[in-house]
């Protein structure tokens, strides 16, 4: 399993999803921007302000403690790990067997704690909230997230993501009506998770309603950067996960440097398509009040449930 | 010589817990000498009950008969697997409270320190006996003696009325499932009059009584474990014992139930009968959820982790209720993967919880405040404490890389791979039980953030936290010693793993031990590596070493420079505590969402008054649904009863005189 292929392209993976993150977070923008009728801000735009971070000092709060300064590091160590765990180019990873399908869910919950318990540190009001409402999106999008991830997992019998592509893959072409329910749960999770319109609204500062900002509101210079880039890898290590769920084919499966190149393609293409249609559900929502929140998450909830009962039901 | 057995070896423990009591008792007011010398040596005895629990799970089952006790009754003792694995986790837990415990206890609380000494020992003394009893008496014996010395226990602060209250209400309900313990008991020995495990084992009853037994039995040990309804005691005994109390209490005395329902489960009933599964699994799963949902709402931080307890009490009969579902279709390697799961949660919950109940106990010390409300940023003043919480935090959380996510993978693991319960029902309620399995996990961690957060995070809510200090040496190596419980559970799960293999064995036949040490030292796989697989030494050292390369590239290539300044706060220039959110608004959107599950009250204010205040208060809904009915019940029984009493000894003697008659009438 060990070979060289196998953690040349794990380190590859890592690679392109640390350096894509920022693009797909710009592309979205962008397409966004073209379909609301505005001038979009570059594509690199992201890079522009990560590097713009870095470069800045880092202005920390008088009565912080170690755990606010740490967080930011933790986080991104979280995101990274969670997206060498997530089969994007390759199903030969030596990191697949570390954690599974339930411990990868266990570790964005871990960011998740630690980024809100960072929020509550400062012990200011946007920050309590914050984390309160993080927290609140993340108890409900989190078993929803690990429904989808079972709706497949029943399927191809097992845990490992990377086992789950592999099987799914070398289906025949058809609509598993399990994975049809969980797909539409996991876009809502996605929605939820990553911060979008209707749940959350990336572009916007300062609103009673934020939710992703409040948290970041007291991060500076590169703490911030790490946190930004954090949540980029969030957005990728998604996209990924449902492009392993639901359209797996194109991810190479030999330990070959065209496979991997031919992977490379075809993840450019999906996540491409899919960052487009992002743009399109953003623009065509509207920003829901946070008292509604529970209902579309709970709604999710219940569609994953749906489908694997729907698998109980028809076997499929 | 003879060989000095593992099972002589516990008695030694026993007698020696109960030496240091009584020595307790010899210097009832020296607390420097209780405290210093008493209670560690303690801890050690502890340390070396783990090590022959450890031993003894790989050992075989070993039995002695005491000449102790009534004539012609002796006491009969074993040690099995099971038996060595509950004493090997109150072992651990025992140690990490007897060392926390030395420098914890001070002068003028209560209890003399050298009379809590003796009944704190007396109450471990009390739990090793009964874990190796292979007799109903024995065992009764010892589980009244633990009931007892844990009321008293509990009652330290005696002179407070609130504390006599809470004591009296678990020694109340500890006697109701008391009760039920022995008409179970009755019923197992099946009419031979003999009462020995051994007997019992042997008999074989019919589906009605067996049936009755078990339900008995859950009804007994259900109530000291804190299972939905009778959990009620749990919330009241917990904020009012001392904190190292509430730590054994929650670590250890809740799972002498665990053991118990064990016990007579799989070990002295024959039959297992698939319904009983199915309704052990709708109780632990609404006790669970709950536990969880009540523990949001809580201001009272013991309060708040009493019902924390409840709910991983609830997870871990999950995975008993399962597992007696597939024994009862013959499913035994699945059987063994659920209830590995349950035992692994007996000791996790074991570990952070206490961990966090000591933490709680530093607090209380250092600021004499148990509402949340008035506590906060106390990782500044006592940072020890704060780690040591925060490690105990995650682990409730149930997050990887720490023990509770390990049994929460495992029990969410037997679900995964229950299709094929010849049951069609079961196998359509399956995955809405993982479903609710799943959000009281993340539910749990929502509670968690809100406990750590509150109390340790964001600015003191009141003057006086400034001044906190942070623990003591003793109170520090109780922590280190369960924060290193809590980080191997959470690591090394295969080595865990290979001692629950002989116990499964016992109670279900079969064992996943061997699956799991097939695929080497770290990866945990208890099915087969291709289907599922975790290997959470590997998941800590990748993460961090991305965190380390993080830090030191961003050093490397950018620089390291901080400026300190006020918190920005959106260009608020006047922020203050007050304005942090308040363990009431954390609760709010759980209130929201899970309204049913309280009883509430609020008060509103009105536009016209001067000082508005705004209340809201939240209860357990079974005192109104159940605790409070029965309560009236037997009050108006009572006041009826009442009337026959006049306080004349000519109208007692005539009901004597017509009780006669009657009695004489009837026997003729």
């Amino acid at each position: 399993m060990m070979t060289f292929f196998g953690i040349f392209s794990q380190f590859l993976e890592i690679l392109v999803a640390l350096v894509a993150a920022p693009l797909l977070t710009g592309w979205v923008t962008q397409c966004r921007a073209w379909m609301q009728n505005k001038r979009a801000p570059s594509l690199w735009q992201p890079y522009r302000t990560l590097h713009k971070l870095f470069h800045k000092e880092s202005v920390l709060v008088e009565h912080a403690t170690p755990l606010f300064r740490t967080a930011p590091y933790i986080v991104f160590g979280c995101m990274t790990l969670a997206s060498g765990i997530v089969p994007t180019l390759s199903t030969q990873l030596p990191l697949s067997p570390t954690a599974d399908a339930i411990a990868l869910v266990g570790l964005l919950a871990l960011a998740r704690v630690f980024i809100s318990l960072a929020a509550m540190d400062i012990g200011t009001a946007f920050g309590t909230m914050g984390a309160r409402r993080e927290m609140l999106v993340g108890f409900l999008a989190e078993p929803a997230l690990l429904m989808v991830l079972f709706c497949s997992s029943l399927i191809t019998k097992s845990t490992l993501l990377t086992s789950i592509v592999d099987n799914l893959m070398h289906r025949e072409l058809a609509i598993y009506p399990s994975l049809a329910f969980a797909g539409v749960a996991f876009t809502m999770v996605s929605l939820a998770e990553n911060a979008r319109i209707p749940v959350d609204n990336p572009t916007t500062h300062l609103e009673l309603t934020m939710i992703h900002e409040a948290l970041t509101l007291e991060y500076s210079g590169r703490h911030l950067a790490l946190l930004e880039w954090a949540a980029s890898l969030k957005l990728f290590a998604y996209s990924c996960i449902g492009i392993a769920l639901f359209l797996p084919w194109g991810i190479a499966e030999a330990n070959h440097p065209f496979a991997l190149l031919g992977a490379l393609f075809f993840l450019a293409l999906k996540l491409t398509i899919g960052g487009a249609a992002l743009a399109l559900i953003e623009t065509c929502s509207a920003k829901m009040r946070i008292f509604r929140v529970p209902e579309f998450l709970m709604t999710a909830f219940l569609l994953a449930v749906i489908g694997m009962l729907v698998h109980f039901l028809l076997g499929a | 010589v003879p060989e000095l057995m593992s099972l002589d070896f516990v008695l030694i423990v026993v007698a020696a817990w109960l030496l240091i009591g009584a020595c307790g008792l010899l210097v009832l007011r020296r607390t420097t000498f209780v405290a210093r010398c008493l209670f560690p040596l303690g801890a050690l005895i502890g340390v070396m009950l783990a090590v022959n629990g450890l031993i003894a799970c790989f050992g075989t089952p070993e039995v002695a008969i005491l000449p102790l006790g009534m004539p012609g009754l002796p006491f009969h003792l074993r040690l099995d697997g099971l038996s060595s694995y509950f004493l090997f986790v109150l072992g651990v837990v025992s140690t990490g409270v007897s060392l926390f415990s030395a420098g914890y206890f001070r002068k003028g609380e209560g209890t003399p320190p050298g009379l809590l000494c003796l009944q704190y020992h007396v109450c471990l003394a009390s739990m090793a006996l009964l874990l190796v009893a292979d007799d109903a008496y024995v065992f009764m014996v010892a589980w009244e003696t633990m009931t007892l010395s844990a009321t008293l226990l509990v009652t330290a602060n005696h002179r407070v009325p609130e504390v006599r209250r809470a004591g009296y209400l678990y020694l109340l309900i500890s006697h109701i499932g008391a009760l039920a313990l022995l008409l179970c008991f009755g019923l197992l020995q099946a009419n031979t009059g003999d009462y020995t495990f051994a007997n019992m084992r042997l008999q074989h009853l019919d589906h009605f009584w067996a049936s009755t037994a078990f339900f008995l039995a859950l009804a007994g040990f259900g109530a000291k474990a804190g299972l939905l309804p009778l959990h009620i005691w749990l919330p009241e005994a917990h904020p009012a014992a001392p904190s190292p109390i509430s730590a054994l209490l929650s670590a250890f005395v809740l799972k002498t139930g665990v053991y118990g329902i064990l016990r007579v489960t799989f070990d002295l009933l024959d039959l297992q009968i698939w319904w009983w599964g199915g309704f052990t699994l709708a109780l632990g799963l609404a006790t669970a959820l709950f536990g969880v949902v009540l523990c949001a709402v809580q201001t009272d931080m013991k309060r708040l982790l009493a019902y924390s307890s409840i709910e991983n009490i609830g997870l871990i009969f999950v995975g008993i209720g399962l597992a007696i579902l597939f024994r009862a279709y013959g499913m035994a390697s699945l059987a063994a993967l659920a209830l590995t799961a349950a035992l692994y949660h007996v000791a996790s919950h074991g570990a952070f919880k206490s961990l966090l109940f000591l933490g709680t106990g530093t607090v209380l010390h250092a600021t004499g405040e148990r509402n949340l409300g008035r506590l906060g940023g106390l990782m500044r003043f006592m940072p020890w404490t704060g780690w040591a919480a925060l490690v105990g935090m995650l682990a409730a959380a149930g997050l990887p890389p720490f023990g509770g996510f390990v049994s929460e993978w495992l029990l969410l693991q037997s679900f995964l791979f229950t299709p094929g319960l010849p049951n069609s029902f079961l196998n359509m309620l399956i995955p809405i039980v993982a479903a609710v399995i799943a959000l009281v996990g993340a539910l749990a961690g929502y509670v968690m953030v809100k406990f750590f957060g509150i109390i340790f995070l964001g600015q003191p809510r009141e003057r006086k936290l400034y001044d906190a200090h942070d623990a003591g040496l003793w109170e520090r190596a109780g922590f280190a010693w369960l924060v290193s419980a809590c980080l191997f559970l959470g690591l090394f799960p295969v080595q865990m793993i290979s001692m629950l293999g002989p116990v499964t064995q016992v109670l279900v036949g079969e064992g996943i031990s061997k699956t799991v040490a097939r695929n080497g030292w770290f990866l945990l796989a208890p099915v087969a590596p291709e289907r599922a697989g975790y290997t959470p030494a590997l998941f800590m050292l990748v993460l961090l070493v991305f965190c380390l390369l993080a830090y030191l590239l961003v050093r490397f290539w950018y620089h390291g420079k901080v400026r300190r300044a006020v918190p920005w706060a959106c260009g608020y220039p006047f922020p203050n505590a007050r304005m942090q959110d308040t363990a009431e608004g954390f609760g709010q959107p759980i209130r929201e969402i899970f309204g049913p599950f309280f009883r509430m009250t609020r008060e509103l204010p009105s536009p016209f008054d001067v000082a508005p205040r705004y209340k809201v208060t939240v209860e357990d809904p079974f005192w109104g649904l159940v605790y409070r009915p029965i309560a009236a019940l037997s009050e108006r029984i009572a006041r009826v009863v009442g009337l026959l009493q006049h306080g004349r000894i000519a109208i007692y003697l005539l009901y004597s005189f017509l009780t006669l008659l009657v009695l004489l009438l009837v026997v003729n």
